[in-house]
């Protein structure tokens, strides 16, 4: 139940960083992501019985806190480019 | 038995609270609604009794990331039609493809699992003392992987608001 409460919690994730627009609501799916999968850890860690899922989950933590430190000025430098939080404004490389 | 109810309750509010995220339309909205499912999955955690995992993710999470990124909103009070303009034109397609995930990882997750055991005990190898010992002791490599890390974030960082100063000359 709970890992299907994960696996739940990150397909939102994944869906809200492809339906919505705002770049500050993607980053926080990417956020709602992580939590997913620190879920499933824990759960797993907790049905083994051993501690490698929580040390795992430990470092989640710290990945999650470097992503947001380095996604967050690089959100502030774009809209200072341009004033938008629309990712759409942003489409400027044509592949 | 009412720590099974609880943790259902939990689940329950944090996949609800999740559900919103995608429905609300102003971000500081959607924050709140990310912490209620960051602390109602702390909730989890703590009836699971890992509570070292709990107490960090109430600390780490809320505490740090989420009102980083609250001050972020408050800073980028910018009302264009991303507020207005929920959702891109992905919606019909994604939302497909988001429930064809779900199929998927639900099938391998009920054909590879075996049945969960509920709630059960795990302070005695989840308690603060313990999971200390066995992270600095077992994992200590990782730890100190973590930190050289974190250095590279603080410098990339310093970085990132250095090319936005020459940007703007």
């Amino acid at each position: 139940m709970l890992i299907a409460t994960a696996a739940t919690l990150f397909a939102l994730g994944l869906l809200g960083i492809i339906v919505r627009r705002n770049v500050l609501v993607m980053l926080m799916c990417m956020e709602l992501m992580l939590n997913g999968v620190n879920l499933a850890l824990v759960t797993f860690a907790q049905q083994t019985a051993t501690a490698a899922g929580a040390v795992l989950v430990l470092l989640v933590f710290v990945v999650a806190t470097a992503e947001i430190a380095i996604a967050i000025p690089i959100v502030l430098l774009l809209v200072r480019r341009k004033n938008e939080l629309d990712v759409d404004a942003y489409a400027d490389l044509k592949g | 038995m009412i720590e099974t109810w609880l943790l259902w309750l939990f689940a329950g509010t944090s996949v609800a609270a999740a559900v919103l995220m995608l429905l609300l339309s102003h971000p500081m909205r959607v924050a709140l609604a990310l912490i209620a499912t960051m602390l109602s999955l702390a909730g989890v955690y703590a009836l699971l009794g890992v509570h070292v995992i709990a107490v960090f993710q109430v600390l780490i999470y809320v505490g740090a990331v989420m009102v980083f990124m609250v001050y972020a909103i408050m800073l980028l009070d910018v009302g264009d039609r991303a507020l207005t303009r929920r959702f891109s034109r992905l919606l019909l397609p994604g939302v497909a493809a988001a429930l064809l995930f779900l199929a998927i990882l639900a099938h391998a997750l009920w054909s590879a699992l075996p049945a969960a055991n509920g709630v059960s005990g795990g302070a005695a190898l989840f308690g603060l003392k313990q999971f200390s010992l066995e992270f600095l002791g077992v994992y200590w490599l990782q730890f100190e992987l973590v930190s050289v890390l974190l250095v590279a974030v603080v410098v990339a960082a310093l970085a990132v608001l250095e090319v936005g100063r020459k940007y703007r000359g």
